[in-house]
């Protein structure tokens, strides 16, 4: 590859502050950019799609409610893979938990007569918690006794999840009531979600999210268990030497991470639709997107509050567009994608200095000693 | 029709069932055998299913319509490339990017294909001769050419990694980058190439899919196939061979789970056949690795640098 400038990555000894915030904001417009040039291959002016995305998802009061709205789910469970990967446990299966989560709080809600009607809703969110828990801990003690791949695993379980609940709907759930649709029949008003007002905000969940973020954020800060989750993470050498379990963190970022997912479910089954539907009816991909919010936000759980907010907001903006220009749903992927690949590239300019070099002419580095200068 | 005519036609079908998976796999044992590991399978499959059938509708060569799947596939595959070798990022979530990625601009290039008659077809190009042989020859010898392409290409892989010079750089470059390195081979460009010839197969795999095995475009038609893909590189044990095995072994689960359909059993829960037999396969590699010390290439996943050696 002689003639093309190398690219040279050399290790910042410190991040300066103002970085940590420039780099992910400058990355999504560098994304948008991007995808502005795919929206001109598809025949859509990028500045009528980017600007119909903003009014469509902040420009209004109904618009705005409905961010709120998609932002719960992308909360609970992007504070959960926020938590999982800093352990670099790859959690890719929050949308099978989140799945198996509105399934358990289904059941509670129509098959459990002998719940009492107040304690129905809290028991439903204790039921979804613990389903995406157990749904996470398949692969958690996979990978912690077989030492297999937990990327694979949970993605796995999530098409199972998914066929699971088609399963359901099609099958033994199916609601009489229903018209043929597959769905179940509506939840009882003891296991609906309230909302504020004429939105679909259900509040109950959404508070459940910020405190789930502000839990997280100090557990990881201020707990002996998260300051394992942290060192396995960032330096698993150390981890092992310093005697750290890592079964358990493998199997406590998975639970929980799998439970904030199935919160996520309950919330939406209670809340939105009060009804068990095909998966896509329920989710569409959630719990992908959160890992966008949660890599978006740095793995903060705090941070996690506001990238749930402006990723929510996307998806809302995604809707009006595939109304309004007649693209397909599959278009928040292309956001999803495009995104993450450059949230990926922008965090390289908090961790090192990223230089180019021109074959043939010496570039002097202050601070580096020459013998570290060798082209890459 | 009596049980063996049935045993019968259910491997007849497996060959093109498992066909797409034969081509991810071989793509991404190379790949990984440079230390390079690809999520965004499923994301340069459907790719290239949808390149496919666009220029197959657009010129009526399906030749074309496979060599542009495969030069999208490849395409993709530099991103992760770059990302994955130059800029080191993580290459779990670079990979899962390139996925999300395929599948959404997938959905926006195929919208005007959905419902679409196909215009061509890769047929069965019987071998003369071969064809003939009972039992075998209506087979192996009675698929298309895609096939018989995908079953040479086993043992030449095979032979490329073990037995040629070329098979030891791509080895060695997965297993010890720095003495490679030290051994004047251009890590980069082992890997770049590695990882490209995988973005090639997942191409054709993916061409296979919409031009041969079930001609149409539908969204989101490969259903996880890339993310088998990515197992059976485990089970293979990174080995061209044994990519034969596992290919064809989901291959026959697929097949099956159309014809137990038949039995009265619900089609959602047949559908998870395949990802219960990956999570399986995958445990029943990672026991197997355990007591014969097979490993993976030992700098999978590992990004190289001469500065932080």
């Amino acid at each position: 590859m002689k003639g093309l400038p190398r690219i040279r990555l050399e290790k910042r000894l410190d991040t300066p502050r103002w970085l940590n915030i420039a780099a992910p904001v400058l990355s999504v417009v560098a994304a948008l950019a991007v995808i502005a040039v795919l929206f001109l291959v598809v025949g859509v002016n990028p500045l009528v799609a980017y600007g119909r995305i903003f009014t469509g998802a902040f420009g209004s009061l109904y618009g705005l409610s409905e961010t709120v709205t998609k932002a719960i789910p992308l909360m609970l469970a992007g504070v959960g893979l926020a938590v999982a990967f800093r352990a670099r446990v790859y959690n890719i299966g929050a949308e099978g938990q989140l799945l198996v989560g509105a399934i358990c709080a289904t059941a509670v809600a129509l098959f459990a007569p002998g719940v009492p009607d107040p304690l129905r809703l809290p028991t439903m969110f204790v039921a979804g918690a613990l389903g995406g828990a157990l749904w996470g801990l398949v692969p958690a003690l996979l990978k912690a006794r077989l030492r297999i791949d937990e990327v694979l695993t949970s993605l796995m379980m999530v098409y199972i999840a998914s066929e699971l609940v088609n399963h359901l709907v099609y099958g033994p759930w199916k609601g009489p009531t229903e018209w043929g649709f597959p769905y179940t029949d509506k939840f009882p008003l003891s296991a609906q979600l309230p909302r504020l007002g004429v939105t679909r905000i259900h509040y109950p969940t959404l508070l459940l999210g910020l405190l789930a973020a502000v839990l997280a954020n100090v557990f990881i800060r201020r707990t002996r268990w998260g300051f394992e989750i942290r060192v396995t993470g960032e330096n698993p050498e150390a981890a092992r030497y310093a005697g750290m379990n890592y079964l358990r963190t493998a199997v406590l970022v998975m639970a929980i991470s799998g439970a904030l997912a199935g919160l996520a479910g309950v919330g939406e089954v209670a809340g939105i639709h009060y009804r068990l539907r095909y998966p896509q009816g329920i989710s569409p991909g959630y719990g992908f997107t959160a890992i966008i919010v949660a890599w978006l936000a740095r793995l903060s759980p705090l941070g996690v509050i506001l990238t749930s907010f402006l990723i929510g907001g996307l998806l809302v903006g995604g809707d009006a567009i595939q109304i309004a220009l007649g693209l397909p749903s599959a278009t928040v992927y292309v956001f999803n994608g495009v995104i993450l690949l450059f949230v990926l590239a922008g965090d390289l300019f908090t961790r090192y200095w990223v230089r180019l070099e021109f074959p043939g002419r010496a570039v002097p580095v202050p601070g580096v000693r020459p013998e570290t200068e060798e082209a890459v | 029709m009596s049980i063996w005519a049935y045993i019968f036609s259910v491997l007849q079908a497996t060959i093109p069932a498992g066909t797409p998976l034969l081509y991810g796999t071989l793509g991404e044992v190379t790949a990984e055998r440079s230390g390079v590991v690809n999520l965004g399978v499923e994301g340069m499959m459907i790719m290239g299913a949808v390149t496919a059938f666009g220029v197959a509708q657009a010129t009526g060569d399906p030749w074309l319509a496979i060599a542009a799947a495969a030069l999208v596939g490849g395409l993709l595959s530099l991103v992760h490339a770059f990302a994955s070798i130059t800029l080191r990022v993580n290459q779990v979530v670079s990979g899962l990017a390139l996925t999300m990625l395929g599948l959404g601009v997938s959905g926006m290039m195929g919208k005007r294909f959905i419902g679409m008659p196909p215009r061509v077809q890769l047929k069965p190009v019987p071998i003369p001769g071969l064809s003939e042989i009972p039992i075998l020859g209506p087979l192996l010898f009675q698929q298309d050419v895609l096939v018989y392409i995908s079953l040479l290409m086993v043992p030449i892989l095979w032979f490329m990694f073990y037995r040629t010079r070329w098979g030891l750089i791509l080895r060695s470059v997965g297993e010890s980058p720095a003495t490679a390195d030290a051994m004047g081979i251009n890590i980069f460009r082992v890997r770049y190439l590695a990882v490209f010839f995988g973005g090639l197969m997942a191409g054709i795999g993916g061409a296979y899919l919409s031009i041969v095995y079930a001609p149409a475009w539908i969204e989101g038609m490969t259903a996880g196939i890339g993310w088998i893909v990515i197992a059976l590189t485990i089970f293979a044990t990174w080995d061209p061979a044994r990519a034969l095995l596992g290919a064809y072994l989901f291959g026959s689960v697929r097949v099956l789970q159309f014809r137990l359909q038949a039995l009265g059993i619900s089609p959602p829960l047949l559908n998870t056949l395949p990802f219960i037999l990956t999570i399986l396969v995958l445990m029943i590699s990672a026991g197997e690795a355990m007591r014969k010390r097979l490993g993976a290439p030992a700098a999978l996943m590992q990004p190289y640098t001469r500065e932080e050696r």
